[in-house]
């Protein structure tokens, strides 16, 4: 007896092993139904979702004017220190004095795409970008300012 | 003393003391275990953590009640939505919100997408934990397909954060409803193709049967819980005894098997993405209209008192516990991480077992090793 069940267990190992050639076949013959990506190959056509959180970007016009008003609500919203944002006074023609943004500074290396910056924005001045490609040689590359430099306060943005 | 194991190579008694780990393959990530070996025979199995602690915990007194919900993600990073779906709830049971019922459904309708996600993973890591390597690209194949989903309408693929206190961040993409479709009809076709490639499997049958059994006493002593704990025969789904979110409306079974060995655990798990699919699929035909998320305060404080919640996470019950004392930031937090439980039963379930039931069996814990060190 125990000769048949040695038997009766080689060839039920040798059948699923079949089972699993079999369907290592099935796919070596279905090219189309390959679903790997070639990625550094396929850059130019690898076509995010929008909602892909892979930094914090701040929107500019055309007329280089962004909508920041310096309230810092992401900076308190944020929960590892990712954002701070250095303030300054704008004379404005009638002499007053007006608080506004000198410099948004972010560190792209203490981010953790969390979006709860985008969602305290109360004006919509920054918003996640889709770039994800983030390898750089040096970590100082990483800390950047966001506002461009020159630009100004959207008008009508409080 | 912190380890009983005092010195590595061979003891008094002739015994050969190794490591596995804390750099090892079958061990999915840092986890360390002090093996001592009696010829091929496991006498004891030591696990060591640590390595990957990083006082999440103690992080979260700083945070406020929007912001430490994310960095829950980072403990079980393959179930990371029902963390944050327990912490959510938490908060809510503090500030006395209704959550919208659209919020309700989508908040399930992505725990249970993660659900299957996970155990997907863990299929293909398991075959591959005892020899099999092809499973693994299967089980990526519909995996990656949840991940696009995740990616398209919550931002990211893993560590999503998209439950906030009061509902979810954003509403669903407009394409949510046909991709959920095209998955499910994925899985119809390939979850035959799973029994066959592995299930059925005499070799994988032959390394899984009869290895690493614990009983049901053994399994509640040891505090387990999960579908790791219901191949014992243990009803321990907190969906179906303390239901939250929709739980209560949907219909589904609690798989329990009694054999309480490896290939049970693993028939439990694969029973689950079928249960899972249920739930999804009862829910995306029914997504009610209205508010994704409830409103509430810019700043949350919550009320001085204790709070517990519990969600049953792809690997057990997770419990998020707060004391607050009125503040902006919580006094307390204390997690209940479902791993923790389930590796302190590994030293019981592997003694008097070969070795190489020792990698079968812990891959069948579904071991997630942030989730143990926090």
């Amino acid at each position: 007896m125990f000769i048949v069940d040695y038997i009766k267990s080689i060839y039920g190992a040798m059948k699923s092993m079949g089972t699993g050639m079999k369907r290592t076949a099935y796919y070596f013959t279905h090219h189309k139904e390959i679903i790997t990506e070639q990625y550094p190959d396929n850059r130019d056509t690898l076509v995010l979702p929008e909602r892909f959180r892979g930094e914090v970007v701040m929107t500019h016009t055309e007329q280089n004017e962004h909508r920041c008003t310096g309230c810092t609500a992401c900076e308190l919203a944020c929960p590892n220190g990712t954002i701070k944002i250095v303030t300054k006074f704008d004379i404005s023609p009638e002499g007053k004095k007006k608080k506004a943004v000198d410099k948004f500074i972010y560190h792209l290396e203490l981010c953790t795409m969390c979006n709860l910056c985008i969602e305290a924005c109360p004006t919509n001045a920054i918003k996640m970008a889709q770039s994800f490609e983030h390898s750089v040689f040096d970590r100082s590359q990483l800390t950047k300012v966001l506002n461009q430099p020159g630009s100004k306060l959207e008008e009508g943005v409080e | 003393m912190y380890s009983t194991t005092e010195h590595i190579g061979v003891n008094e008694l002739g015994d050969m003391i190794i490591n596995v780990g804390p750099q090892h393959p079958a061990t999915h990530g840092v986890l360390h275990l002090v093996i001592t070996l009696n010829g091929e025979t496991v006498k004891k199995v030591e696990p060591h953590l640590g390595y990957i602690h990083r006082s999440i915990e103690k992080m979260c007194e700083s945070l406020s009640y929007r912001q430490f919900i994310y960095s829950t993600s980072r403990m079980d990073y393959l179930s990371s939505h029902i963390n944050n779906h327990g912490c959510a709830l938490a908060v809510e049971k503090g500030l006395q919100v209704e959550i919208p019922a659209r919020a309700e459904v989508i908040r399930v309708l992505m725990g249970e997408l993660t659900r299957v996600a996970s155990h997907i993973l863990w299929w293909g890591a398991l075959a591959m934990d005892i020899g099999a390597f092809t499973p693994f690209f299967h089980a990526f194949r519909e995996r990656e397909m949840i991940n696009e989903i995740m990616e398209e309408t919550c931002g990211a693929r893993l560590t999503m954060n998209y439950m906030v206190p009061g509902g979810v961040m954003f509403d669903l993409h407009p394409n949510f409803h046909k991709r959920v479709k095209a998955l499910l009809q994925q899985f119809k076709d390939k979850l035959d193709e799973y029994d066959e490639l592995v299930t059925y499997n005499t070799i994988f049958i032959n390394r899984t049967k009869g290895v690493g059994f614990i009983s049901a006493e053994d399994a509640i002593s040891y505090g387990m819980s999960g579908p790791s704990a219901r191949a014992s025969g243990v009803s321990c789904d907190i969906r179906k005894i303390y239901p939250y979110g929709m739980y209560d409306k949907v219909q589904f079974d609690e798989v329990l098997l009694q054999e309480g060995d490896t290939y049970a655990r693993y028939l439990v798990r694969m029973q689950e993405i079928r249960q899972s699919l249920s739930i999804i699929e009862q829910l995306i035909d029914n997504i009610p209209e209205g508010d994704f998320q409830a409103k509430t305060k810019a700043v949350l404080k919550l009320p001085k008192g204790e709070y517990y919640s519990r969600v049953e996470t792809a690997r057990g019950e997770f419990g998020v516990y707060i004391v607050s004392e009125g503040g902006m930031t919580p006094y307390r937090i204390k997690f209940r991480s479902p791993g923790f439980s389930n590796l302190s039963a590994l030293d019981h379930m592997t003694r008097g077992s070969k070795i190489g039931d020792l990698v079968a069996t812990m891959g069948s814990l579904d071991l997630v090793i942030p989730d143990i060190d926090r």
